[in-house]
């Protein structure tokens, strides 16, 4: 049985009539054609299929579309503005910190949930934040020095007064 | 793709909502809270419940209320990482803020639950396997198959208990609140599990965990301690809560709760009882270990080797007392496992 269910995803309302055992991940990818979100495990193990609800990073394959009618759903797609990169977009792209570029999605969208909140971490709290986000190409390290690099140029600009 | 299979979905308001849901659908419905537990399951075909009683949208079931010197009352549906960080727990109930800090990975602990961290189904090499490899291999009797491939011959299920708080909870001498249509009761945690790797829970399927109590905390000081391969992700395949009430240096009361070496967890009462009256010295840490390491019986069924994870009970043991007396954390592991 299907369901007619309302979702902000990207600051935009969608419509869709799904049925109900639908996963977040399977919704976004099948039916809002948004394929930035990756399927990995699908299980809970690997953290790609990572997407912001509210501004806490979720795994999509294990959330079901019908509790967040009310919430706002931020995936890959929304995190450049315009032709604009956003900065942890634009240091990974400069670092080399995505290979395959599978686990990028997810780990992008934990890093912006982290630099929310503490927006020049350690890299003990990268470490920490980004520990549910596995990647099997980069060994992490320039995963951990594009978002101490994205953090510390988005601090600079916040401290002269430029865009956050 | 892993899907679920299709179910009618009740999304609860209240906990008098849910029990009416439980009490109309019977078996077929299923609780989930945040679905980390379940949802896996259920893709794997391990549960296909026709319908599912949503419990995310009770708003009184979340949060932690109450103090140290009254006690600490946990909503079933607060979260981990609220546990994980909640300053009272760190201050008052280390073991079990410490135990919900190291579930799974950081998105899990936005997710999951304390309900369903204390309910969570027991696990087995053999069972937590997508529906075509057990298929492949022969189903056994917790799901779909009638023996039991760690231990042929086997009348029971050795499936093992996986969650970190419940020996840490345990420990501390946590109770439970169950509401269920036939109305409401609060049991201790030493009698909300079975040792049956099948039927684990000793509450009925129709009564819904509401709350967790912790006692005034009384002097009572925790520590917990996991074994796992990976720092994140992984189940434990060990857990070591250790609880002791103290009188200046002496210990007056003591509690040794052991997870993940049976299919509910293990209290080690002699153990315990043989630090009761004592200072925490490294001789009494020794033999309390010692002692701690006998009802550790873990089974081929999870990962590192069962001996491994029986040495290691000793050894966390007396890391876990070292912390709780404040003694300097030794270094030499690899003697103390040997
Ligand atoms: C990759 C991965 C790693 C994990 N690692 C760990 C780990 O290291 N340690 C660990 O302990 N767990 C681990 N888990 C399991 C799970 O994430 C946690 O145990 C979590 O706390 C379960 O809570 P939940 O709210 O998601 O439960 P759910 O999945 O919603 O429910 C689990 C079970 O409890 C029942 N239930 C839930 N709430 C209630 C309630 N209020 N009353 C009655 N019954 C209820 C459900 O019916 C179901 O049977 C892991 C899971 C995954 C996918
Ligand atoms: S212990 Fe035996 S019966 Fe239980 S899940 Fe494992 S193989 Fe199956
Ligand atoms: S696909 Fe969701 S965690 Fe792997
Ligand atoms: S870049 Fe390939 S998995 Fe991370």
């Amino acid at each position: 049985m299907k369901t007619r269910l309302s979702l902000c995803v990207n600051g935009e309302t969608h419509d869709v009539l799904v049925p109900v055992h639908k996963t977040l991940l399977e919704v976004l990818r099948e039916d809002l054609d948004l394929t930035g979100t990756k399927h990995g495990c699908e299980l809970g193990e690997c953290g790609t299929c990572t997407v912001l609800v509210d501004g806490v990073p979720v795994l999509s394959c294990l959330a079901l579309p019908a509790e967040l009618e009310g919430t706002e759903i931020v995936t890959v797609e929304g995190m450049a503005r315009g032709g604009e990169l956003h900065p942890l977009q634009q240091a990974f792209a400069e670092l080399g910190a995505a290979q395959c570029g599978y686990c990028t999605p997810g780990v992008l969208l934990t890093a912006q949930a982290l630099l929310a909140e503490t927006p020049v971490p350690t890299r003990e709290q990268i470490r920490e934040a980004l520990a549910g986000n596995l990647c099997r190409c980069t060994g992490y390290t320039k995963i951990l020095d594009a978002v101490e690099l994205a953090a510390l140029r988005t601090s600079a600009a916040g401290a002269a007064g430029g865009r956050s | 793709m892993l899907r679920l299979p299709p179910f009618e979905y009740l999304p609860a308001r209240t906990v008098a909502d849910a029990v009416k849901y439980v009490a109309d659908r019977g078996a077929d419905a299923m609780l989930v809270a945040g679905g980390t537990d379940l949802y896996p399951n259920m893709k794997r075909r391990q549960f296909e419940p026709k319908a599912l009683i949503g419990l995310r949208g009770i708003r009184e079931l979340r949060g932690v209320r109450g103090d140290a010197r009254t006690g600490v009352t946990i909503g079933a549906m607060t979260v981990l990482s609220d546990l994980a960080d909640h300053p009272t727990l760190l201050d008052h109930y280390a073991g079990v803020a410490t135990a919900a800090g190291l579930v799974s990975s950081p998105q899990l602990r936005r997710m999951g639950t304390i309900g369903g961290n204390v309910c969570v189904d027991t696990r087995c090499n053999y069972y937590n396997q997508t529906y075509s490899w057990r298929k492949a291999i022969g189903f056994c009797m917790k799901k779909d198959g009638d023996t039991c491939l760690v231990a042929p011959g086997s009348p029971r299920c050795w499936a093992v208990s996986s969650s970190d708080t419940a020996p840490a909870l345990w420990s501390l001498g946590a109770r439970v609140r169950l509401v269920g249509p036939a109305g409401e009761r609060t049991i201790r945690f030493s009698t909300l599990y079975r040792d049956d790797g099948i039927d684990y829970l000793a509450k009925q399927p129709d009564e819904i965990l509401t709350d967790i109590l912790l006692p005034p905390a009384d002097g009572w000081r925790s520590a917990y301690l996991k074994l796992r391969r990976r720092g994140s992700f992984d189940f434990p395949v060990l857990g070591v809560a250790v609880a002791a009430r103290m009188d200046g240096d002496v210990v007056r009361e003591a509690r040794i709760v052991l997870g993940a070496v049976a299919s509910t967890p293990r209290e080690a009462d002699r153990a315990a009882a043989a630090l009761v009256g004592e200072r925490v010295t490294p001789e009494v840490i020794t033999r309390v270990a010692d002692l701690a390491a006998g009802p550790s019986k873990p089974l081929d069924n999870t990962d590192f080797t069962h001996p491994y994870r029986k040495k290691v009970t000793r050894v966390f043991v007396a890391r876990a007392l070292r912390k709780i007396a404040g003694l300097p954390e030794s270094g030499a592991s690899t003697a103390e496992i040997g």
